[in-house]
């Protein structure tokens, strides 16, 4: 019994260097694919935008799916990170011409990139802690349109002309550091080593890990409990407000940091492409990948961005087979198939792709099954 | 008063306008608790439906029939295809269905439009100019302005009377009551819940040939937000509560269109010398306005107090 047990625990390790190996596998394809592929390639792209989107994915399924609040203020959270990367980023002598309309701003510094994104996240946790104190108390569907106000007011905030020596008004902002001033530059000014794909993955696996981290610990559990039976974890000793504030907090930090990765991605900032539809997309990533599961967000996230921006392509475009010219095809029609896929996905396979699991699950199912089979 | 007439006037226009869609909102959740986010995109589609039946040259008095006909139908189907079959699913996951239906629809007309503004017809006598004469104001305005509230309140005393009187209403406020017991009583829900889905696409429809008459065009996203703040003004009211959306519509109208002009009523009022840029604010009171109401009297302003069960 007792060795078998010990056997458990051996195999229960081999899930997490099979998982560990396979991630350092990727981090190294990415590496390897970046220097050798032409950097214009539409498979940077959905990797740049897809790490941004699983982290950003990753911090809603913290909420969503392991503290069971559901939250639709993501899009503003982001804004707010994305805003405050910007405004502390953009470089003095580009502020005059940022900042046309508003006599170059007010802010008289810039700050590097490390501090500033963790200023973004910062920013976002502080209103995410503001906001929280009335939000959280409410129930389900009700948070979850409180929040989306929320949403919408930070929305209209940023773009208030009064605000425009900070924001910029309604304009946007640009020529602050995007990922692809990450790449080594040799003296002659060609790039010697490309990063700027490698760094959005080194920014989204860290972040990753942390809230893998949290989740793995007391805290984490204090939020399963909450996400099972909010009455039950109350009378097991665990303060639901101190709690939900927590991960609302931490959520919105770590959706501050994914926003200052996607105004880095997107190289502009502007306050009316925060909408709520972006919301609903990082939603319907976090369905697809298994309300639950950290692994199922970030592998559902670049399959959405894959399929939205690269694979379902050819559908915008005339097809011809032969001599038959395939119908329907025109522009749009990617986003039609693309949202039937996603409702049949809600409609049949609820579980998503991993369901609860994570990666490691997958690799510790056979072991399991030749336990039992041991003990039968 | 003269200053803040105008704004007043389309205030309640607008509010009247919300308080048609509110109404589909505000019965859903009543019954099936479960906030319907495809509601004001089935709004934008009854609108994108008026265009292109009138371009294809049917007459108006077939071309608006013919919209709500479809658009009942498209309410109908939506709710037997993508809600129906999660009937015993947690309320999250209906909840998501409903997005992912609001991602449909506008990816649907986006794919139909070419993500092009479709400018909305012209409908016959409710499109024509009026002058108004009101406190020796006078002022120039579409008749829509002032048909709205008068429609909508015939729209919903009919509703009421409905509910109140009628087999089918009595089954809705049974199923809304107690689901599981209405349907040992007999009660068939899915066809009350059906009826439900179609009294509000029918509603959202009408109010969408009153809505986009007063706007030039229409396109994909054009329903989301009046989507969200009828939503808005049914929480405000109350949700689940018939009158309570239609009062709370009101008001969130009628604020959101002073917010509109304050910045020009309070300089003509000579309270203020600059413009503020509050026009701005115009979207985002009507959400601070719910976080107000949701933190104060959650239940809204008629709302029923419910217990939670452990």
């Amino acid at each position: 019994m007792k060795k078998q047990a010990m056997l458990g625990k051996k195999k229960l390790d081999a899930g997490m260097v099979i998982t560990g190996l396979i991630i350092l596998a990727v981090y190294a394809a990415v590496f390897i694919l970046e220097q050798i592929m032409p950097s214009t390639s539409m498979l940077f792209t959905v990797l740049k935008k897809g790490a941004t989107y699983a982290l950003v994915a990753v911090s809603m399924n913290l909420l969503n799916g392991f503290t069971g609040i559901f939250s639709l203020g993501q899009a503003g959270f982001m804004l707010i990170g994305a805003y405050t990367f910007a405004i502390f980023t953009i470089p003095m002598e580009s502020r005059a011409a940022v900042y046309q309309y508003y006599n170059g701003g007010i802010l008289g510094f810039s700050l590097p990139v490390i501090p500033a994104l963790i200023l973004a996240g910062l920013a976002a946790a502080f209103f995410a802690f503001l906001i929280g104190l009335p939000v959280l108390r409410l129930k389900s569907d009700y948070l979850a349109i409180a929040t989306l106000g929320f949403a919408e007011i930070m929305r209209a905030i940023f773009q208030w002309d009064k605000l425009g020596p900070l924001t910029n008004g309604s304009n946007m902002l640009h020529t602050f550091p995007n990922f692809n001033s990450f790449n080594i530059k040799n003296a002659a000014g060609e790039t010697t080593v490309y990063l700027s794909t490698l760094i959005p993955f080194l920014i989204a696996g860290v972040c990753i890990a942390l809230i893998v981290l949290l989740i793995n610990s007391s805290y984490g559990r204090a939020l399963r409990a909450i996400k099972d039976d909010e009455i039950a974890a109350e009378a097991m000793g665990v303060n639901l407000f101190h709690h939900k504030q927590l991960s609302f907090c931490i959520s919105s930090f770590f959706a501050g940091i994914g926003g200052a990765m996607l105004a880095m991605y997107a190289c502009t900032v502007q306050a009316k492409s925060f909408t709520t539809a972006m919301t609903y997309e990082i939603l319907l990533i976090v369905v697809i990948g298994g309300i639950g599961s950290i692994s199922g967000s970030c592998i559902s996230s670049f399959l959405f961005v894959a399929c939205s921006e690269w694979w379902l392509r050819f559908l915008d475009e005339k097809q011809v087979i032969g001599t038959f010219e395939v119908p329907l095809l025109r522009n749009g029609f990617r986003l039609v198939v693309f949202s039937i896929i996603i409702m049949i996905v809600v409609l049949f396979f609820r579980q998503g792709i991993m369901g609860t699991k994570e990666l490691p699950d997958l690799f510790r199912r056979r072991p399991k099954t030749a336990s039992q089979e041991a003990i039968k | 008063m003269k200053n803040v007439l105008p704004y007043l006037l389309s205030g309640i226009s607008v509010g009247g306008q919300y308080a048609l869609i509110a109404i589909g909102y505000t019965m859903v959740y009543g019954i099936l608790r479960l906030i319907n986010f495809a509601h004001g995109d089935v709004f934008m589609v009854a609108g994108i439906l008026m265009v292109y039946i009138s371009a294809s040259g049917m007459p108006i008095w077939l071309a608006i029939p013919l919209t709500l006909l479809i658009s009942v139908l498209i309410g109908f189907t939506i709710e037997r295809v993508a809600y129906k079959p999660l009937r015993t699913a947690p309320r999250m996951s209906v909840m998501i269905s409903a997005i992912g239906v609001s991602y449909l629809l506008q990816n649907l007309v986006l794919y139909v439009t070419g993500g092009l503004n479709k400018v909305y017809p012209t409908i016959p006598f409710i499109s024509d100019s009026v002058t108004l004469t009101i406190f020796g104001a006078t002022m120039t305005t579409k008749m829509v302005t002032v048909i709205t509230p008068f429609l909508t309140i015939i729209l919903v005393v009919a509703l009421v009377w409905l509910i109140n009187h009628t087999k089918i209403g009595m089954a809705m406020r049974a199923v809304s009551k107690d689901f599981e017991t209405s349907q040992l009583m007999g009660i068939k829900i899915n066809s009350v819940i059906s009826t439900t889905f179609i009294i509000g696409s029918f509603l959202a429809a009408v109010g969408s040939m009153l809505y986009f008459t007063n706007y030039p065009s229409v396109i994909q996203t054009s329903g989301s937000m009046p989507g969200l703040k009828a939503f808005v003004a049914a929480v405000f009211g109350g949700i689940g509560s018939i009158p309570g959306a239609v009062i709370g519509a009101f008001i969130i109208g009628i604020c959101e269109n002073i917010i509109k002009g304050l910045d020009l009523i309070l300089i003509k009022s000579g309270l203020t010398k600059k413009m503020m840029g509050l026009t701005t604010f115009s979207d985002a009171f009507t959400f601070a306005l719910l976080i107000v109401i949701l933190v104060v009297k959650p239940t809204g302003l008629f709302g029923e107090k419910m217990t939670d069960k452990v």
